[in-house]
């Protein structure tokens, strides 16, 4: 069956079984391997991704479900002038990953919940990364990085505001 | 000790027991044609095996250890930038080709220099056969927290410092002036007196001429500039946008996926399997049958999988389909009873008399712990792409021995190890793990079969199900303690000793003192597990001596620094750790503190976890670690490894239980081996005390004593002390039987 997924900007079009999870289809047909494979059960967040702008295990999500919809992987987060998102400046500054194998749903994870929530308090933080799994044990680190990404992003907004005012 | 030859590019030694062991190469003159090939790109010239100076003056230290997330790319390379007097901007750093050249002796010699003999588990990753001189050169492992121990301190800081000496007596020779004259900075050379200063690279050429210094000066720590701070670790950007290549990532022409299902039971082996049920299935090419494991290969891992999900397979019985994790339990309290019984213990460590000791004794404490078998769950799953093509197979993967790899591949296909060709990729996890070739031969042995590459993917199940797992153990105690509290006699008895030797040891001054095992071996696969044996014994021995401080109406922590009276470097670390936890800052009623401390690979380490157990729910809301590594090469990466061991230990001590039904293990994926997540995550505060003396590992050390740091909390809680992990079994709403304090 042909399937028309949008990913970070691009249109592919995918002839696939529909009921393919969406982790697979990303990774093998589209050829972006930044998305990982951790449990397929939608237990660690390795294959967190957005759909439409929401956080989703991608490994439990049909590619079907996400025909016509606006993907995006960790591929496609960096600013459009090429710059690194706040979120993965912020990694960078708080040291954070370790072997590394989690981060790509963690960050996803992370900027998921910035995007709806920007000054996410600690019970925010915990509930929108406890999906995520990181078996290096980062979580301190990541909390940090999600507050210092915060106020990067709030600065930046203001620097916006008054830009256009 | 090894003997610095003046022209060896390797230095070798015999060590008591028969070891050989083998320095670091810095003569330029002795390196292979193949080793220049691998690594030496057009005008760049190699000094040494261990780095390269090309001509834009970017030094490239060669690593030969994997990066697992324990930072050792970064720090090896500072210590070889530090003695280079290398600018650090300009240092770039690749992992080593596995390659007999670059073989790990260091780790041979790590585990020399820490009293021990070889471990055994090495030489099973080299065909079998008993190390010799020559054998050892297939060493090239990351792990026993070696990389920078070890390789660190002998060899890439003796090859900066030889390196730095050959430019300068080249720069000396070019320039026409005494060496002495000159030094280096940020990857120059200056000559002061005439103003004159060049590049590193501009002597490169002619320092490959001249004979390295068979003892470099080493610098002492006042005069690094490198070491000791802690740069930015070069390979987090590539982990931060998704490009950083793991084994999994591997993407050749043509390649297809293959998925794989070993027998459940360990030990079984295929019996039939019925292709026609997965016949019609789309995008299917093959069906292997490896005698122990089948395989399906199709166009896609999806796909491979769903078929492999409903190919008809048939084991045949191995005779341990009856195995329970209670009959496991069973015959280890067997093998105890009966080797007491018939005075068949095996001797571990013996001071003075314990028999002695306990008859002039009236009081005693004697417990009895347990812990389960664990996985390691790693976070990317076992993997490895195959490619056999023009007599080679080239393998893609992550792995924590690519030499030892390659010589079992080789073994297993029936090829020259020459042949095999392992291209080492950033590891989505090891802890132990990716050490064991099983998957990479399983993938070389699908290549042979095929004309076109494969990509091997296990899943999470097929990973948790056939795990070298962490040992399932019981360990026993008695001890007798005199009028004051003091205890008099330790004795101490498990079941299987792995390695390291030192892991049951105990640091307190306790005069009369018998660690012994019986064995009790099972079917169940033994792998090491971060910090291998100490994961295990810390929690047993932590845990007893915080019942001998009860049973002596004393603080916990005033029980073993009284303890630690001849051992002053166990008790600083220890007294920071109870100040900078505020240890006698009373607490509400649901929360308590625990301490415990052990010594692994060279590295002291102290622990306080605060916990809360409310509603029958654990948790642990901060840690105070304090660790002494002797010198912290790289704090914030020490901090970072110590965070990592933490957390690692208390997703074991929490909720961690492998256990065997009907001869496999009953386990498979995250919901029921469950995982400590971001809102079960303690504060962690590490405090860093430079010791001095030899430099001790980072990656595992953190993981020991943080089980019996939280028992010991739940203890002071709650009075309930915990013998058993996990945790997640106990009861909280009620009471259990204190330890038998026989007064
Ligand atoms: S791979 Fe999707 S949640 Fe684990
Ligand atoms: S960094 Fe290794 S699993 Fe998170």
């Amino acid at each position: 069956m042909m399937i028309t997924l949008n990913i970070n900007g691009e249109t592919h079009a995918v002839d696939v079984d529909p009921a393919t999870p969406l982790l697979w289809v990303i990774r093998e047909q589209i050829g972006l391997v930044g998305t990982k494979y951790g449990c397929g059960i939608a237990q660690c967040g390795a294959c967190t991704v957005h759909l439409n702008g929401a956080a989703i295990r991608s490994c439990v999500t049909p590619v079907q479900a996400a025909d016509g919809q606006q993907i995006t992987t960790i591929e496609g987060i960096r600013r459009n002038d090429g710059t690194l998102h706040p979120v993965q400046q912020a990694w960078i500054d708080e040291q954070i990953p370790q072997c590394g194998y989690c981060q790509s749903g963690q960050i996803m994870s992370a900027t998921a919940l910035l995007m709806e929530n920007p000054s996410p308090s600690g019970e925010d933080i915990d509930r929108a990364m406890s999906g995520n799994v990181c078996r290096c044990g980062t979580y301190g680190r990541i909390r940090k990085g999600i507050e210092r990404a915060a106020i990067v992003m709030a600065h930046e907004a203001v620097v916006e505001d008054t830009g256009n005012g | 000790m090894g003997k610095w030859t003046r022209r060896a590019f390797i230095t070798t030694g015999l060590l008591a027991g028969g070891t050989l062991v083998v320095g670091v190469a810095i003569r330029p003159g002795n390196r292979s044609a193949k080793v220049a090939r691998l690594i030496a790109d057009d005008g760049e010239t190699v000094l040494s095996i261990w780095l390269k100076i090309g001509s834009d003056n970017v030094v490239t230290a060669i690593v030969p250890h994997a990066e697992m997330g324990q930072g050792a790319h970064t720090t090896l390379a500072m210590m070889l930038a530090d003695e280079m007097d290398a600018d650090w901007s300009q240092v770039r750093m690749m992992e080593a080709p596995a390659h007999k050249e670059y073989a790990n002796y260091a780790l041979a010699r790590g585990y020399e220099l820490g009293d021990m003999d070889f471990p055994a588990f090495l030489i099973d990753t080299i065909d079998g056969i008993f190390l010799t001189a020559t054998k050892q050169m297939n060493l090239q492992i990351t792990g026993g927290s070696t990389s920078v121990a070890t390789t660190g301190m002998i060899g890439m800081r003796v090859a900066g410092a030889a390196t730095k000496a050959i430019l300068l007596e080249a720069a000396a020779a070019t320039w026409q002036v005494p060496a002495h004259e000159l030094h280096a900075r940020n990857s120059h050379i200056f000559h002061d007196a005439s103003h004159r200063s060049a590049p590193f690279s501009e002597f490169a050429t002619a320092a490959a001429d001249i004979d390295p210094p068979a003892k470099p000066q080493l610098k002492s720590e006042n005069e690094y500039t490198i070491m000791g701070t802690s740069p930015q670790k070069l390979d987090i950007p590539a982990k931060v946008d998704g490009s950083a290549q793991f084994g999994i990532d591997t993407v050749l022409p043509g390649m297809k996926y293959a998925a794989v299902k070993a027998s459940p039971v360990f030990g079984a082996v295929i019996k039939s399997i019925d292709q026609s049920s997965i016949e019609d299935l789309p995008g299917v090419r093959k069906v292997i049958n490896l005698g122990d494991a089948a395989v399906v290969i199709a166009d896609g891992y999806w796909q491979a999988q769903q078929a492999l999900d409903r190919l008809k397979i048939e084991f045949t019985a191995s005779g341990n389909e009856g195995i329970e994790q209670s009959t496991i339990f069973q015959q280890f309290s067997k093998a105890m009873d009966d080797a007491t019984e018939n005075k068949r213990n095996t001797i571990d460590f013996k001071i003075g008399n314990t028999e002695t000791a306990m008859a002039e004794s009236s009081h005693f404490v004697e417990a009895e712990y347990k812990v389960p078998y664990l996985a390691h769950a790693t976070m990317e799953p076992m993997n490895c792409t195959a490619w056999m093509h023009d007599d080679q197979c080239e393998l893609w993967l992550g792995t924590q021995n690519p030499l030892g790899f390659a010589a079992e591949v080789a073994a297993a296909i029936e090829i020259d190890q020459e042949n095999v060709i392992v291209h080492n990729q950033y590891l989505g996890g090891g802890f132990g793990r990716r050490a064991f070739a099983d998957y990479a031969i399983q993938a070389g042995r699908i290549a042979v079969q095929v004309p076109y590459p494969v990509k091997l993917i296990w899943s999470r199940e097929e990973d948790m199900r056939h795990d070298h797992y962490r040992q399932a153990n019981i360990s026993r105690f008695k001890a007798s303690l005199d009028s004051s509290g003091k205890p008099t006699a330790w004795v101490n008895q498990f079941v299987d000793k792995h390695d390291p030797i030192e892991a049951p040891y105990i640091p307190y001054g306790i005069e009369n003192q018998l660690i012994h095992f019986a064995d009790a071996e099972t079917h169940v696969p033994w792998g090491f597990w971060r910090s291998v044996d100490h994961s295990l014994h810390a929690f047993f021995t932590e845990s007893f001596a915080d019942e001998l401080a009860h049973a002596a109406g004393k603080d916990a922590y005033e029980f073993r620094r009284d303890l630690l009276a001849n051992n002053l470097r166990f008790r600083d670390v220890l007294d920071l750790a109870a100040e900078k936890s505020a240890w006698y800052e009373p607490l509400p009623g649901n929360r308590g503190r625990g301490i415990a401390i052990h010594k692994s690979f060279g590295t002291i380490v102290a622990q306080v976890v605060e916990v809360e157990v409310n509603n029958g729910k654990v948790r642990a809301h901060r840690v105070t670690c304090v660790v002494d590594c002797g010198f912290a090469m790289h704090p914030d990466g020490l901090r970072a490894q110590m965070e990592s061991g933490i957390i690692y230990g208390l997703t074991a001590a929490l909720y961690s239980d492998i256990s065997i039904h009907r001869g496999a293990v009953a386990q498979s994926n995250f919901h029921d081996y469950p995982m400590l997540r971001m809102d079960e995550s303690p504060q962690i505060e590490t405090y860093i005390i430079n010791g001095g003396g030899r430099v001790g590992g980072g990656g595992e050390p953190g993981t020991p004593a943080i089980a019996p740091a939280l028992t010991n909390a739940i203890f002071s809680a709650t009075g309930q002390r915990i013998r058993e992990l996990p945790i997640k079994h106990h009861d909280f709403n009620r009471g259990n039987p204190g330890a038998k304090d026989i007064a």
